[in-house]
């Protein structure tokens, strides 16, 4: 190819190595494609030009509207020629260029010369270009020849035919469906590839005919389907079909299972691959089900090529999360492939590894995983330690070597995602395995000596702040904080400044050592760490018991107005003798989408980490406590998950949550107006209390101005009678709507009175029970006793399966599942489940629940519940009674 | 359509991770600047990997990558997260060895671009649409050669059904060894 005439800029390299379009500009080449215009054409001019705009394309520049059009007409010139090669990169430049509907009738007449063709070649591709750039009315007319092309003896015409209808099925699907008898022909064709794009085509067109795809599954798994895509696809239509199916089957006789386990002997490995997922994946697969699909994936382990090895090991990865007994078998061979030169394999052996090992394994997984750790990337390295983190909850016993190595992998090198990873992992270890908390906060400690990222190191003295003054030795931690305030940025100093004011605050005998410590800090000089000093020791050495108490509320109290309005309040404060009033923040959220969507302003000091529960329930205490009338209630115990109230897809969407505290009841509703034409004022809710007598309202908060698509809320209030007092409630939304005009957004004045009937909401037992987890069940229940155990037995009728009976007690309970034991292994006929839950009242619960199925499918079940009050134990049986 | 086999996208780039010829199928990457990070961030990642006997695979950006590298140039054919690993290496193959028949054996970047026509054809016979139209390397190769062979172009040295017949050979008794 010749050397373009122009030069680029000199930013390139002068050693660039040769290639034919270095110094390629486009507008020299639009000029060259005036070739295409000449009267003589040269084909091997023409292609190299179509060469290069193709090159320019690929390489991302893109072509004005005026510069494409040009450029095809001009090429449309071309298929003047009768030159093959010329031709084939005609067909594809039309193919990128993408033109307009009103371009494409120029080369229209000129592609269907080509489809009617004797040269094969010149039929497929035009056949592909066509309907690549055609429209619905040009489809009529060469629907006759796609229909032949589909039949053709020859494959390429026929391929060409069948996956330019599953493009066209897209846009056209009426006139597609019209070629189902053609399709199915082609089904049967001898050709490997004209039988899978016939397969996927006639399945498409049947997608929505459940039974139509049922009896083609039926009747091809039969037949004789050669093409190992085709039969890859077979396999996804068959899982559908089983899986669409569930229910209508007797157990144990799982339709089309003999013809999935019989592609696993397939001689392509793809169709085995297939045919293992597709086993793994099928819905409550048994053991005996799986065991033929883990023996290929297992023989795929020891393949000398990367990409069965990854296929397999990823396959059993997402096994071992539901069965994690049946990888087992594959432990060692999975233990071989953790020096993998394919570093993903060998994390994900690995991850498989730590689901499916055993208490007895920890030790020897941790020495192997040790070593791997130091030679991959960031990202791998962050999934080993979040599965080593829930390897230590699954195993609370083992936390000291589990502990040891998130400790020893902290001080290796590493990035700020992967040392965040960590650090987390190590506060969630802290937090729920109560032995850790010493070591825990110790390795903490000795990371933040020489810790590089600023964000990890205030995170971390935030939290010693609240967990180390409630240590058995406090003072061996002043040490390590008092050394960040020599040797950090500002930002640490001051951090640690309140670490250490938090300290003094808690622990009475440690209070003059900081005061100590707290007056070095007055000559800083940075101005907030300097602040921050003067303000603790102030605090902090007032004599009288109230101040303390004040400067206690300070120090570890949240801030009970929105972070945004403040920070809006701080930018318009203008400086002046007036001191800035906190009490002049607005408290009220500003039209506050769906509290749980956007927390707003959660303080980067919230390292509790699993913290999507902690969150929501912060995000809703923050915004109750804004509200004045709520302030009296106490603090608030539970908040529901959102209930929805209205259908989807009505004018007005609504759901609530309901906010239990001690002796009141707080219904949010959170309203959506879903009509642009609408302005909604003075919402309420009106709840008719009849079937809840033992509530009763006493505050309504209604909601000012619902505008289009911005929620808002409105509360309702009811006292109730102490302990868990169940009712179901009424509700209609009333309000005032006004008509919007739509292209200016402004309101009319007269509003009128409507209302919209919600459905009934109902407050339940399992609304006054936390989901609260215990790390070791056997020592909590231990250490409860069994004076205030209540045990009884109950039969709860015939059940669909265990499972979904286990299941349905534990909604109703609503209480924590401890250490796994909700997932029922299939078939099993009898089950014990664990939970663990804390009471209204702050009365800790626990339940050992033992459930047993007969043949009849009537399932029994023996509940003992353990608490420290026998009537919170007479209550709980009381939920199940009446549930 | 989601049952389907489907390849998000098939590149070509040299050993810096520059594109020699890319095509896009799926509209996961809209803008050129969205592609082209993906293909730095695919090329960066491989690069420790030795990719030149066996084909290699990864999970990039929850794609499913497999790739192979030969010469200065580096093969990659993308699919989504679940999509079957064995199949994307079959496509991989395919143009693989079509490439290293239609370039008859001297498969490096400057024969590449020299070339690119043939490349592009190549592409364009591997994937339609995203969907598999044909794997096998000799169909491939042979289907993007004929349309040469008849063109007669006068400065060809040789035949390209010649350099074919020699390009087989090199191929067949490099499987052998």
């Amino acid at each position: 190819m010749a050397q373009p005439l122009v030069k680029k800029d000199d930013d390139q390299d002068d050693e660039v190595e040769y290639s034919p379009f270095y110094g390629i500009e486009k507008g020299v080449v639009l000029q060259e494609a005036r070739v295409f215009n000449d009267p003589q054409l040269d084909p091997r001019r023409c292609s190299q030009v179509i060469t290069k705009l193709l090159y320019l394309l690929n390489q991302g520049d893109t072509f004005t509207q005026r510069e494409a059009t040009e450029v095809f007409f001009a090429v449309t010139k071309l298929f003047q020629s009768r030159d093959i090669g010329l031709r084939r990169m005609v067909y594809l430049i039309i193919k990128e260029l993408s033109p307009s509907s009103d371009e494409v009738i120029i080369v229209t007449s000129s592609l269907m010369k080509d489809m009617n063709s004797k040269t094969d070649m010149y039929r497929a591709n035009a056949i592909r270009v066509l309907c690549r750039i055609t429209d619905g009315t040009l489809l009529t007319q060469i629907e006759r020849y796609l229909k032949q092309a589909i039949v053709d003896k020859n494959p390429v015409v026929a391929s060409a035919a069948l996956i330019s209808g599953i493009h066209l099925l897209q846009t056209n699907p009426e006139i597609v469906k019209r070629w189902s008898n053609e399709v199915q022909e082609a089904v049967q064709s001898r050709a490997a590839l004209v039988q899978f794009h016939a397969l996927a085509l006639l399945h498409q067109i049947r997608q929505n005919d459940r039974l139509a795809v049922s009896k083609l599954v039926t009747s091809l798994t039969r037949g004789t389907v050669r093409s190992p895509l085709a039969q890859c696809l077979l396999i996804r239509y068959t899982s559908q079909v089983i899986r669409e199916s569930v229910g209508n089957t007797q157990p144990g006789e799982r339709p089309f299972f003999d013809y999935l386990e019989s592609c696993l002997r397939h001689k392509a490995e793809m169709v085995i691959l297939e045919a293992a997922r597709a086993i793994t994946e099928l819905n409550g697969v048994t053991n005996r089900e799986l065991t033929p699909a883990i023996t290929v994936l297992q023989l795929f382990l020891s393949s000398s090529k990367p990409v069965l090895r990854f296929a397999a090991v990823r396959t059993l990865n997402k096994v071992a999360m539901t069965h994690p007994l049946a990888v087992t078998n594959c432990n060692i061979d999975m233990e071989s492939l953790i020096s993998d030169q394919n570093r993903s394999i060998a994390t994900l052996a690995i991850t498989t590894l730590l689901k499916t090992g055993n208490e007895s394994s920890v030790d020897r997984l941790m020495k192997q995983i040790t070593n791997f750790m130091s030679d991959i990337a960031d990202e791998f390295k962050i999934v080993v330690v979040e599965a080593i983190r829930s390897l230590c909850l699954k195993f609370p016993l083992k936390y000291r070597s589990l502990m040891n190595f998130l400790s020893n992998i902290l001080r290796e090198e590493g990035g700020f995602e992967y040392k965040k990873a960590i650090v987390d992992s190590i506060v969630i270890l802290i937090q729920d395995i109560p032995e850790a908390k010493e070591s825990g906060l110790l390795h903490l400690c000795e990371f933040i000596e020489d810790c590089e990222f600023t964000y990890l190191s205030t995170q971390i003295l935030h939290f010693l702040g609240i967990e180390g003054p409630k240590t058995s030795d406090p003072s061996k931690y002043i040490r390590y904080i008092y050394n960040r305030v020599h040797l950090e940025n500002a930002t640490v100093r001051a951090s640690a400044v309140t670490t250490l004011a938090k300290f003094g605050a808690m622990v009475e005998s440690l209070k003059p050592r900081i005061f100590v410590l707290l007056r070095r800090c007055l000559f800083d000089n940075d101005d907030e760490v300097r602040d921050r000093a003067t303000l603790y020791l102030k605090t902090l050495g007032a004599n009288d018991t109230a101040a303390v108490t004040d400067a206690k509320e300070f120090l570890f109290g949240s801030l009970d107005v929105p972070l945004t309005n403040l920070e809006a309040s701080l930018k318009n404060y203008e400086p002046s003798d007036e001191p800035f009033d906190i009490t002049s923040v607005p408290r009220e959220v500003k039209s506050q989408p769906l509290a749980e969507k956007r927390a707003p302003g959660r303080t980067p000091a919230s390292l509790a980490a699993p913290a999507t529960t902690t969150s929501t329930i912060d995000t809703y205490e923050r915004l109750l406590s804004s509200i004045p009338e709520f302030s009296n209630f106490g603090k608030l115990f539970k908040s529901s998950a959102p209930v929805e109230l209205t259908e989807a897809e009505t004018e007005y969407a609504v759901n609530v949550v309901k906010h239990i505290f001690d002796g009141h009841i707080v219904f949010q509703y959170n309203c959506t107006n879903t009509i642009p034409e609408q302005l909604l004022e003075n919402v309420t809710v009106v709840v008719d209390t009849s079937d809840a007598e033992e509530f009763s309202e006493i505050a309504s908060k209604p909601l000012q101005s619902l505008p289009y698509d911005s929620p808002g809320q409105t509360f309702v209030v009811f006292e109730k009678t102490g302990g868990p007092t169940v009712g179901k409630f009424s509700n209609i939304l009333k309000f005032t709507v006004k008509e919007v005009d739509p292209s200016t957004g402004q309101a009319e004045d007269d509003g009128v009175d409507d209302e919209y009937q919600l459905e009934d909401l109902e407050v339940v037992a399992a609304d006054y029970m936390q989901k609260v987890g215990v790390s070791n069940f056997r020592n909590a229940w231990e250490s409860m006793g069994p004076d205030c155990e209540r045990v009884d037995e109950y039969g709860l009728g015939p059940r669909e399966s265990l499972a979904e009976a286990v299941a349905a007690v534990i909604d109703l309970l609503g209480m924590q599942p401890c250490e796994g034991t909700e997932v029922v292994p299939s078939n099993s006929r009898s089950h014990s489940c664990l939970l663990s839950g804390v009471f209204i009242g702050g009365m800790k619960v626990l339940v050992r629940l033992s459930f047993g199925i007969d043949g009849q499918k009537d399932v029994a079940m023996k509940l003992a519940v353990r608490s420290e009050d026998a009537s919170i134990s007479d209550a709980v049986h009381e939920i199940v009674a009446s549930g | 359509m989601e049952l389907c086999p489907y390849v998000k996208n098939i590149l070509l780039l040299d050993s810096e991770g520059k594109r020699v010829a890319v095509k896009y199928f799926s509209d996961d990457w809209p803008t050129n600047s969205a592609k082209e990070a993906f293909e730095k961030s695919v090329f960066t990642k491989t690069q420790k990997t030795n990719a030149r006997t066996e084909a290699e695979i990864g999970l990039f950006e929850n794609h499913v990558v497999v790739y192979k590298f030969v010469q200065d140039l580096q093969f990659f054919v993308s699919g989504g997260e679940n999509e079957n690993e064995l199949i994307l290496a079959q496509v991989l193959q395919g143009f693989f060895d079509a490439v290293g028949l239609l370039l008859r054996g001297h498969v490096d970047k400057k024969e590449a671009l020299e070339n690119l026509d043939l490349i592009l054809m190549c592409i364009d016979e591997i994937v339609d649409g995203g969907i598999i139209l044909e794997t096998d390397a000799n169909v491939i190769a042979g289907k993007v050669a004929t349309n040469s062979m008849d063109s007669g172009a006068p400065l060809s040295e040789q035949t390209i059904s010649q350099a074919l017949a020699t390009a087989r050979e090199h191929l067949t008794r490099s499987l052998l060894k």
